[in-house]
């Protein structure tokens, strides 16, 4: 997926706010928000980082944060695995005009040396919300890899996939009351984009006002998970 | 068959020294994810993984298994191993990969499900 075509998937499919959350990288965020400038629609970077269980786990961060001493402990903590992968699609850097810049020598798809609460700690620490990955999932969801939500992980939400019912994700996944449940398209192609959203009230697409929401404070809400 | 005997033949690292190990081993189930162990591993088992989330624990608690061996010479978090004291769940391990230690396990004649 390039940046233009998400940023057109994402006004096509009517949304106002986006995370790009590639696997184990942050690096190509900026050129989808690049892309996106003057369109309306909202960018926020993000990560889906795969814990040292297999468990994903989403990292969205500030539209302005400065990522890379994050993306660097992030490569830090994934393993160099054989280059000639065949199997590996070209993990490609571009920028915001679609144009390839260079090619990410990391293999994205391995799981670094966090274990889940060091994830959730790092994603934290550079002021990032956490939230596991379709968790109703049977791979690489926090309940197919550890069974239950570990209690006290300090996540700011779960998200469901786009086909789940999510009163009753909450009730067969043992989701706590007092986590949200959100539901995101986790689009990989274009035709995935906007395959599902959560509604938010919020005074404006920021993380500031996400977070306020997940936490149900100052008015700010999930309408519709 | 003891779980004193398994360890001691398959000469089996010991994390939780506190725990007597003089207890059945019914069977043998190996899996890394936990909620396949919650659906499948049967009573007094004895689990075979390379996770060492806390949250092994948990689940040996859940399933009543006998005991849980860490293979690839993977060692237990450190929140893990409290966890298997106070739940009294031995945690043991090998440098033996899961393949090579289920077979030992079967020639010894630990049967899976």
């Amino acid at each position: 997926m390039s940046p233009r075509a998400v940023v057109e998937g994402a006004l096509a499919a009517g949304l106002d706010l986006i995370a790009v959350t590639d696997h184990n990288t942050t690096e190509n965020a900026a050129a989808v928000t690049g892309a996106a400038a003057g369109t309306g629609l909202a960018v926020l970077p993000g990560i889906e980082l795969t814990t040292a269980e297999e468990v994903h786990i989403l990292g969205l961060f500030d539209a302005g944060a400065d990522l890379g001493p994050f993306q660097a402990e992030v490569f830090r903590n994934l393993p160099d695995l054989p280059s000639k992968q065949k199997f590996v699609e070209d993990q490609v850097l571009v920028d915001a005009e679609d144009y390839v810049t260079g090619f990410s020598p990391r293999c994205l798809f391995g799981a670094t040396l966090f274990p889940v609460r060091e994830a959730v700690e790092l994603i934290h620490a550079h002021g990032g919300l956490a939230i596991a990955s379709h968790i109703d999932r049977e791979a690489f969801s926090l309940v197919s890899q550890l069974g239950f939500i570990p209690p006290g992980l300090g996540l700011e939400a779960v998200e469901v996939s786009p086909h789940a019912d999510a009163a009753a994700a909450r009730e067969t996944l043992g989701v706590d009351a007092g986590l949200p449940i959100v539901r995101f398209s986790d689009a990989h192609k274009p035709d995935e984009i906007g395959a599902a959203a959560t509604d938010l009230l919020i005074a404006s697409p920021t993380l500031a006002e996400i977070r306020m929401a997940l936490a149900g404070q100052a008015g700010r809400k999930v309408v519709q998970p | 068959m003891t779980l004193t005997d398994l360890a001691t033949r398959l000469e089996l690292t010991v994390f939780t020294p506190g725990i007597p190990l003089d207890r059945p081993v019914q069977g043998g189930y190996a899996s890394d994810l936990l909620s396949d162990v919650i659906g499948h591993a049967r009573k007094d088992d004895l689990w075979v993984t390379m996770q060492v989330h806390p949250n092994i624990v948990a689940v040996a608690v859940l399933k009543e298994l006998t005991a849980i061996v860490l293979v690839g010479g993977r060692v237990p978090a450190v929140e893990t191993l409290a966890q298997a004291e106070r739940e009294k769940v031995p945690v043991l391990g090998t440098g033996a990969g899961a393949f090579e230690l289920c077979g030992k396990l079967y020639g010894m004649g630990v049967r899976g499900g």
